[in-house]
Order: structure tokens, then sequence, then C-alpha cells
């Protein structure tokens, strides 16, 4: 904290400052000078976002190149010939339309039980008083931060003594009942959003006789936009990424997701890589056109939930 | 008389009509807890005293897993792995991350072009981009080396040389700063314009804004960050293990770490033990270990952070 006299000196500085910068200012206006400020950033921030692309540009080329192209070097930047004979090749190698049911059916089912559980008890610890319910959000906060690799070989352990392994079960049980990292952090982002809706708007509603599964549905959800779709986004990106869960529960080849499936282009002494990034690529896009269609709500969602302690 | 005694009567059941309706809003994650977490920490820790291989019925080795873990090299390796990782990386990820998000704060044209193709890397799938780096790095025909001809620098192994392969997960690491970016960004744009105001009247140039309205501000965000980001890269393995099995010379399903196991991380090693060697039982005292050594580190962290995160009244995480 500055003390008064550091404070006082500053405040004098600064009319120094701004009287010297006097005469510039008929020159200087602060136009231009948001106009160059502007021009310094993107001058910083094109190289950068080019850095950035650059992988993905790489991924997505490999993929249109033949194969005898991929091995050359130094690499070809434009792939020539172009060959998107690749992706109906590497699409039909493997039952990749399977995959891509079984991932699907993992997202969607685990994202709406996430949606609903979590706005369901986010409601709970936002708008109901219990004894023990500040005690419970600690269990939530507990969970976030406690390491998932602890319950790996024990969880596996009794899914298996259940007869659950290679199933769904053990991935999307836990995404209904949410136990788990994720499904905790959820929770905390919607206790966070609804702790900013007004109580009157509850009250209202308890006047007119609605109970409390009603406002949860009627009042809290339409207007929890933001949050519904930042758990939605996370909660998409997250499974269809998901390695780890599949790979320790899902065994058989008609089973698998498309994120372990990609592993099978790669071989003990030759990797299949225009293949594999076909479908690396082919990964990308829903992941991507998701991001793009939610974003608007996105960065709302996640301002408004208040990990910033606000 | 009775009016007040059904009022008091009335307020009592709603008291607890409410209590039932808050255990039951809040079952799924009661349920859960007890079921996914609770449950099986209870078993790990019952196993972590056995030698169980889940086909045979336990046996009680009583403190032998633990000893044993004094005594293995390969834990020392990956112990060792996964401090330098998290060491390096949760630092260097901070930092960047933030830089980001000062920058994705302007108010500049494009700036939601911008946002999206920094966040974009960090949802292309573990998986792709880990193999999509395997091959970035690849020694014979990989970017990696053209771009070191660019500066005319002799090429490197990547991956396959024990000292640059966990600078080069860092590095790609670094790649997928979207999400801590997108947190980072939230807490600026929550900074109320009014401190800024205040601050400008008072004299503060931009730095003196910064150091004295913005860090202080978004503090508990760069707490909630560093703490969640120490957890996670402690926790890393879906790169390692596809990196190791693909671009390390590892068999192919279950990753060995790498040469001379440079990329042995912790998990992947507990991974291994558990469901390669099929050592549950030391697979879990791994787990507790890991636990507890998490433990610590965020208890230290919630101990230093009252020096320096700034809470608005007394709201605490």
């Amino acid at each position: 904290m500055p003390t008064d006299t550091e404070a006082r000196a500053r405040r004098v500085v600064a009319r120094e400052v701004t009287e010297r910068r006097g005469w510039l200012s008929s020159v200087w206006t602060t136009r231009t000078r948001s106009v160059i400020k502007e021009l310094v950033a993107h001058l910083f921030l094109i190289p950068i976002s080019i850095t950035m692309v650059i992988p993905l540009y790489w991924l997505f080329t490999t993929s249109l190149k033949p194969k005898g192209m991929v091995f050359t070097y130094p690499p070809q930047w434009i792939p020539n010939p172009i060959r998107w004979e690749n992706y109906p090749e590497a699409l039909t190698i493997l039952p990749f339309h399977l995959f891509f049911k079984n991932s699907m059916v993992y997202c969607v089912t685990i994202l709406i039980g996430q949606v609903l559980v979590s706005t369901l008890v986010g409601y709970g610890f936002a708008r109901l008083r219990f004894p023990g319910r500040d005690l419970i959000f600690w269990l939530v906060l507990i969970r976030m931060m406690l390491p998932g690799a602890v319950t790996m070989v024990p969880s596996y352990v009794m899914f298996s003594k259940m007869g659950w392994v290679n199933t769904l079960l053990p991935l999307v049980v836990p995404g209904w009942l949410p136990g788990l990292y994720s499904g905790s952090f959820y929770i905390f982002l919607c206790r966070q959003f609804f702790m900013g809706i007004p109580l009157e708007l509850d009250d209202a509603a308890k006047i007119d006789g609605a109970g409390h599964i009603r406002i949860w549905w009627q009042i809290i959800l339409p207007l929890s936009k933001p949050v519904i779709a930042t758990v939605a986004i996370f909660s998409f990106i997250t499974h269809w990424n998901d390695f780890m869960g599949p790979l320790i529960y899902l065994h058989d080849v008609e089973r698998q997701t498309l994120a372990l499936s990609i592993l099978t282009f790669q071989g003990a002494h030759d990797t299949e890589w225009h293949w594999l990034m076909a479908v690396s690529s082919l990964m990308v896009v829903p992941v991507i056109i998701l991001f793009f269609s939610a974003q608007r709500y996105f960065l709302q969602g996640i301002s408004m939930t208040g990990i910033t302690g606000r | 008389m009775s009016t007040i005694a059904t009022k008091l009567l009335g307020q009592r059941t709603r008291r607890w009509r409410e209590t039932i309706t808050g255990y039951l809003f809040t079952s799924p994650f009661l349920v859960g807890f007890l079921w996914f977490t609770a449950i099986p920490m209870a078993i790990a820790f019952y196993l972590a005293f056995t030698k169980y291989n889940i086909i045979k019925p336990a046996e009680w080795v009583g403190l032998g897993n633990f000893m044993r873990l004094t005594q293995d090299e390969r834990l020392r390796i990956a112990l060792f792995n996964t401090a330098f990782y998290a060491g390096i990386s949760v630092p260097l990820y901070l930092v960047t991350s933030f830089l980001a998000s000062l920058a994705m704060n302007l108010k500049i044209k494009g700036i939601r072009w911008y946002r999206t193709i920094f966040y974009l890397p960090s949802v292309t799938p573990a998986v792709a981009s880990a193999m999509l780096w395997v091959w970035i790095f690849n020694p014979q025909w990989g970017m990696a080396n053209s771009a070191l001809d660019l500066f005319g620098i002799r090429h490197q192994d990547w991956l396959l040389d024990p000292h640059l392969a966990k600078p080069c997960l860092i590095f790609m690491g670094l790649w997928g700063l979207g999400p801590t970016m997108v947190i980072f960004l939230a807490g600026l744009q929550g900074v109320p314009e009014s401190l800024y105001e205040a601050a400008m009247i008072d004299g503060a140039g931009t730095w003196g804004r910064f150091w004295n309205v913005t860090v202080p501000i978004i503090s508990p965000v760069i707490f909630f960050n560093l703490i969640m980001g120490i957890i996670g890269s402690f926790q890393i393995f879906t790169t390692a293990f596809v990196m190791t099995a693909a671009g390390a010379g590892g068999s192919r399903s279950y990753g060995v770490g790498g040469i001379q196991d440079c990329l042995l991380f912790y998990v992947l090693y507990l991974y291994q033990q558990g469901f390669y060697f099929h050592h549950m039982g030391y697979a879990s005292a791994m787990g507790w270990l890991l636990l507890t050594i998490i433990l610590i580190l965020t208890i230290i962290q919630f101990r230093l952070q009252e020096r320096w995160v700034y809470y608005e009244a007394e709201r605490r995480l």
C-alpha cells in the first residue's frame, strides 16, 4: 500500500507530466496514439498467431500428402499433389463409423447428464439453506483438488468386480453422479453463477406457488445460458478428447472411441502418418465448430461464474 | 396462542422441508462422491497393504509396498521427471498465459480472431496433438529440424534425446495455454473500471496500474490457476504415454518411459505398474504417495497465499 506522501508525490509528478505533454496533444492526439498502439499489438500478435496455427496447418497438410511425400526432407509445405483419397482410405481401413458412433454416444450421454446434474446440484448449493450445506460444498472443492490418479487403479478393481469393464458404464455413470474431477468443477461453476442471479426472482415464483424443481427449470436455467454453454463445451471437449478412460475401460476394438483409434495407425516400425493425420483432422473439426458456435456465451460464462473470487 | 403455534410449526416444517430438498438436490454429488471417490480411496488404502493382481485374492504384505517405494529406482526417476516438468512448466505457463490474456484483453480490431486462434490448440485432442508433435519432432523428417536449418543449427534428436525430451514436452504444453488464458481473461474483464480511473487520478502510469490494481485484483485467479496447474502437471499422462509409445521407440500399447526413462512420469509409471505388471497393490500405494505429495504442495500454497493473494471482503476459496 502506497503511503500518503508517496501518493501525493505521484500526483505531483502526474500533473507535471500532463502539463509537459500539453503541447504535444494537438499533434499527438489520442486517436493517433491508439492507432499506433493497435499497430504495435498486431505486430506482436500476428507472428505469434501464425506460430500457434502452424502445427495445425501441419496436421492438415500431412493428411493430404501421398504416403511417399510424407517422408521427404526438407518437409513439403504445400502438398503436391493433394491427395484427398487419404480420407476415405483412412476411414474405411478401420470401422471408423463405429468409433465415431461410440465417441458420440459417450460424449452426448455424459454431456446431458453433466449439464442437468451440475445445474441441479449447483442450485442446491446456491439457493437452498440447510444444515451441512457448506460442508458438502467443501467436499466439492476437495474433490476438485484431488488427483484422479489416486482412484485410477482401485476404481478399475471396483468396476471389474461389478462387471462394468468393457462397457461405457464406468465412463458415463460418474458423469451423472458427479464424483470425479470434471463433475465437481462444473458444479462449482454453476453454483458460482447462480449466486449472481437475484433471489427476488425465486421469491416471486414462490409466491406463485412454484416448487424448487420448477424454479430451477423455469427461472434459473433460462437465465443461465452462459454457464450452461460453458459446462457443455468443457464437457464435450473433455470427453471427446478423453484418452485415459477409454484406454483403461474399453478393451474390445468395436467399443473403442475415436481418441483411442488414432493410435492404431501407429505401428511398431511404420506409422501411417498420412492416415493418422486424416483421422486427427476429422477429430478436430467437431470441436472447432462447437467452440465457434458457442464462443459468444463461453467467455461470458466463465467471467460470470466468479472464479475470480468476486 | 394457537396461531403462533401453527406459525412456529409451519416455520419448522418449512425448514425441515428445505433441508430435505437441499439434500435431494445435492444427492447426485453425495452419491457420486461416495461411490467414485470415497469407496475407491478406501479400496486403495486397503490394497496398498496387499499384493494383488485382480485374479488372485489379495495377500496381506503389511508395509511391504511402502518399503518397496523407498527402494524403487524407477520411482525415483519418475518423481524427478515429474518434479522437473512441474517445476518448469507451471511458472512458465502461468506467466505466458497471463501475458497472453493481457494481450487478449486489448480492445483492438480482430481480437476475437486472436482469442480463437490462441484457444484453438487446446481443443485439439491430446492424442492427436501428441502424435502431431511426435511428427514435428521427428529427427529425420520433422519440421522442428527444418526450422533449425533456418538458423544454421545442427539437427537434434528431440524426443529421442534424453536431455531434450522433457523440454520438448514443456514447449508443446505451452501450445495448449488456452484454458488458463481464458480464465485469466475472465478475471481481467472483471476488474472494475472505476479502480483504474481512481488509480489514474492518483497519477499511476500503465505500469503502476498494472502492479497496484490489476495484479492484486486478479491474484485469486492467479492462485486458482497455480493450484490447478500444479495438480494438473503432476498428473501428466496422455502426452507422455503417446509420445513414449510412438516417438521414443516404446512398445505400442504400454508406454515404457522413453529413452533412458527420460519421459517416465509419475502417473505413467503408476499406470504401468497397475495395468501392465498388474501390481495393483503397489500401484495403490503409489497413488497414496502421489496424493500425499500433492496435498503437501497444496497446503503450502494455501499457507503462502495469505502473503500475496488479495481478497475483497472476507470471501475466500
